[in-house]
């Protein structure tokens, strides 16, 4: 059991840091851990918990930013912008489905270090989009800061979008400034029923290529709809299109868009609290939820895997992996994005997966496999040569010793 | 010229003709130009108070060639200037005496139109608008919009992460990529993301968007594009006070309205630009708003009415809606010809851009007057009020000694005043040169070494255009040391909080 760090504030993280390095010893950065189970497991000498840094240090709701403390819970976030008629648009989502363990947990640190976000990603962007600024403490045990606390706050090299979806690797996170946006007054969601997955895309595409300003498009095939926790939404597949903002607008659009999706089937609606409770579903992948409550994924859990790819090559993705294996997946993102799982191999199906990418595009991400085959094969996207290059200097400029988090994303990084 | 560039290179000057020779094998035919009049078009970007002649200017024509020249440059030691259109307002395409200067401009290719995933795939050559011209017969658009997009390439805007009047609704550039092709000074090629969202590893594309050609050249671009919102209404809001101004923009936002544009003005911008095209602005107040609303027609009409009353509620002296295109078009007008319009009242204009917690605005137009004052130099204001890029357009004849000095003076003041309030250095016309020597004033040591350690990491030599954003430079390996922690760390054990 590594030894754990509890510091107490941003110095203490510089110390921490420049202790590790002087003692030669590799540091796994965490804050509540509920993202721990992603990645190539950590066998590090130290733990280096962020929790403790917890604090809302601005929150101007008027200028649309706020700034915390790293460890700060993202449910303390959530609630504090709620009450202001505010939200996260990046609708990060919950581990808790899919990893086990509570559901609420994570920081605001491991959201950006993770570049987290969720079915409103195809039209408020991730995570990465809405990092303003923030103060980190390197590899090299230094506190640097970049960016600011303004919406345009880029002055040099926008540093905030590397560390996000970092994984940890090249700073630990102490203080980060977002930006926080209006929650839409009301939201409704057109569902189309019955549709086979190849008409879905097309609807998807046909939803987000009109005026309709369509904040989520997902497809659940019939055996995923089934699993949704939303009984209302009955049976068959369902192709889901939400619809936020002002009730006068949300209306209108609806109008729009059900006169462009009536060709392709049977149209009902969700109102605002159905609606809420299956993106909420979407979000956090339910339909692929663990089925064990300990935090680590166990043995014989089948494995998921997360696949970002252009929405019209999603299928022909699905369809070459699902030739050779018992598959079960998703789409979100108008089917740019989609949640697989299949039957467990030695593998967890990488290389079936990792060649199915190179035919068609995008990467993918092994979300949930026990740590042994999660240390034995690629669990983020495998790089070409120069691209692997490039990222193994990226991170020695930050880390030049391999003190944080190394081989979390890839081996010697 | 108080500007000082890295001393040129002696050795390199002296081998410009083999190098020349060397560069023509690569591009063959007009794309090398060595004589000095054919350069002159290349000696200033649209900072033109600095001009510097190129030892020569290579225009490449495909990825291959590009991949080649830089590959040369890096075996060579030879610096490389990359140019897009030249209309960078902070130097960032300043050439370099002894610098080769890679202008794009025949990257102008559009390779592919992609309905169906939203996607355009272009050359950085192309222009920010021929994009959006690109996609409109289908009703698409390309959302990221600066005032110089007629002109300005693409290429030009991951540079700089450009913005435009609607970013604070559709983002800056940054936002809306999706993936490019970057040679990095070795001369390898890189290809990050592509139709899809997200990176699958360190988000490159990120740190190459606003990094000011300093980590890469761009030889394509994937961009997102958006169906364009069905209609679009104006309000015209006029006020005595710019305190009255500033609480009408945050009651806007309070009420959970994000509008598409939302532009400010003082009032020497009002006056000289209502006096350049009649736009029928209220000449009797001391700040207008513009406030944009896109989308449906019943939320344009019901967010028009809602920003109404809100103005109404900030004590607005006018208050006009727009009630046609036409009209709609006029209230821009005025605040898009704002820079002519100065332009055409003074001699000579500088324009700033800094950015500031919106907040703090009556703060900063009441400190920028008495700084005009004590300086003799009239400044006239526009702001994209939404999220607090400030223009300040200082006026001043070059050609009256000491003027222009003068300015660069007041213009480094305003901007030291952003960085004091809480904002930054930049808003969307990048640090280049014009703000290199600024930069310790936001950021101390630390950070901008860690910024140059990422910049070691895409170019080992520093080849790719030094003597820009950063106010020192320093030899990889001397940034790459690690000092000795051991011997001044507090705890030799690990310590325990």
């Amino acid at each position: 059991m590594a030894d754990t760090l509890r510091p107490r504030d941003a110095k203490d993280v510089e110390v921490a840091v420049q202790s590790a390095l002087a003692a030669a010893k590799t540091v796994e950065i965490v804050g509540h851990g509920s993202k721990r189970a992603i990645g190539r497991p950590a066998q590090t000498d130290l733990t280096l918990d962020l929790s403790g840094l917890t604090e809302v240090t601005l929150y101007e709701a008027e200028e649309l930013v706020l700034s915390a403390k790293a460890g700060t819970p993202l449910a303390e976030i959530e609630a504090l912008l709620a009450a202001n008629g505010q939200q996260l648009a990046f609708e990060p989502m919950d581990y808790a489905a899919i990893l086990g363990g509570a559901k609420g947990r994570g920081t605001i640190g491991g959201a950006l270090a993770a570049n987290v976000s969720g079915p409103r990603r195809i039209r408020a962007g991730a995570a990465r989009d809405h990092f303003l600024g923030l103060w980190a403490v390197s590899g090299r045990g230094e506190s640097f800061k970049s960016g600011g606390r303004v919406v345009k706050n880029v002055t040099g090299y926008d540093l905030c979008k590397l560390v996000a979806g970092s994984w940890g690797t090249l700073a630990a996170m102490t203080d980060v400034t977002i930006k926080v946006l209006p929650r839409p007054e009301t939201e409704q969601t057109l569902l189309i029923r019955g549709l086979e997955s190849a008409q879905a895309i097309v609807a998807m595409s046909n939803a987000m290529g009109s005026s309709c300003d369509v904040s989520g498009a997902a497809h659940l095939p019939t055996d995923i709809a089934a699993r949704i926790p939303a009984q209302e939404i009955g049976g068959g597949a369902v192709t889901a299109l939400r619809l936020e903002g002002f009730s006068a607008s949300v209306v209108a659009r609806k109008h729009a868009l059900e006169a462009l999706m009536k060709p392709f089937g049977e149209l009902t609606t969700a109102e605002e609290a159905l609606s809420r409770r299956l993106w909420t579903a979407i979000r956090d992948v339910t339909p692929f939820a663990a089925h064990a409550s300990t935090l680590s994924p166990r043995e014989g859990e089948p494995p998921l895997w997360r696949i970002s790819t252009a929405p019209s090559r999603g299928l022909e993705l699905t369809a070459t992996i699902a030739r050779s294996a018992q598959a079960q997946m998703f789409y979100d993102w108008a089917g740019g994005l989609i949640w697989l799982t299949l039957e467990a191999a030695d593998d967890a199906g990488a290389a079936l997966i990792h060649s199915a990418i190179r035919a068609f595009g995008g990467h993918a991400t092994l979300m949930r496999a026990p740590a042994s085959v999660r240390a034995a094969i690629d669990v983020f996207a495998p790089q070409d040569r120069a691209l692997a290059a490039l990222t193994k200097r990226v991170k020695e400029s930050f880390d030049p010793q391999g003190v944080l988090n190394p081989g979390r994303m890839w081996a010697g990084v | 010229m108080s500007l000082v560039m890295p001393q040129p290179d002696e050795a390199v000057l002296a081998r410009r003709e083999r190098i020349v020779a060397a560069l023509r094998t690569i591009v063959p035919g007009e794309g090398v130009i060595a004589a000095e009049r054919e350069m002159r078009p290349y000696e200033a970007d649209g900072l033109t108070a600095y001009r510097q002649l190129p030892m020569v200017v290579v225009l490449p024509d495909t990825t291959e060639q590009v991949s080649r020249v830089l590959a040369f440059c890096h075996a060579e030691g030879i610096k490389v200037v990359p140019r897009g259109a030249g209309t960078s307002l902070s130097g960032g395409a300043l050439p370099l005496a002894d610098g080769v200067l890679l202008g794009m401009a025949k990257f102008n290719r559009i390779h592919e139109i992609d309905f169906a995933n939203r996607v355009a795939v272009v050359e950085p050559g192309v222009t920010n608008l021929a994009v959006s011209e690109a996609v409109e017969h289908a009703g698409f658009y390309y959302a990221p919009d600066p005032s110089s997009q007629i002109a300005c390439t693409i290429g030009g805007n991951v540079a700089e992460n450009s913005g435009g009047v609607h970013c604070l609704k559709y983002g800056m550039t940054t936002n809306n990529l999706l993936g490019c092709e970057l040679v990095l000074m070795t001369g390898e090629i890189v290809r990050v993301g592509g139709k899809h969202l997200d990176a699958g590893g360190y988000d490159l594309l990120g740190i190459i968007t606003g990094s000011e050609g300093l980590l890469g050249v761009v030889t394509e671009i994937s961009v997102r594009i958006l169906k364009k919102p069905d209609g679009a209404r104006a309000v015209l809001v006029g006020f005595a006070s710019s305190e009255d101004a500033g609480e009408c923009v945050s009651k806007i936002i309070g009420a959970g309205i994000i509008p598409a544009g939302m532009e400010m003005m003082d009032r020497p911008a009002i006056h000289a630009a209502e006096e350049f095209v009649h736009a029928g602005y209220p000449l009797d107040v001391e700040a207008l708003l513009i406030v944009e609303v896109d989308g449906p027609e019943a939320e344009v009409d019901h967010l028009i009415a809602r920003v109404e009353a809100i103005a109404q509620s900030c004590r607005a002296v006018t208050c006009r809606a727009s009630n046609s295109e036409q009209e709609r078009l006029l209230f821009w007008a005025g605040r898009k010809a704002a820079f002519p319009a100065v332009g055409r009242i003074s001699p000579d204009y500088y324009c700033m851009d800094g950015t500031i917690p919106r907040a703090r605005l009556p703060q900063v137009l009441k400190r920028m007057r008495e700084l005009s004052e004590s300086y003799g130099l009239a400044v006239a204001n526009v702001f994209h009020a939404g999220d607090g890029n400030l223009h300040p357009l200082i006026l001043y004849d070059a050609n009256k000694p000491g003027e222009l000095e003068r300015t660069e003076k007041f213009g480094a003041d305003i901007l030291k005043l952003c960085v004091e309030v809480g904002g930054v250095l930049t808003g969307e016309h990048g640090v280049g040169v014009e703000k290199r020597d600024l930069m310790p004033a936001m950021f101390s040591e630390a950070d901008l070494n860690q910024q140059q350690r990422l910049k070691c990491a895409f170019d080992d030599k520093g080849l790719l255009n030094p003597g820009k954003v950063f106010p020192t430079l320093h030899r990889c390996a001397e940034l790459g040391r690690m000092h000795v922690h051991a011997g001044r760390v507090a705890f030799p054990d690990i310590p325990r909080f």
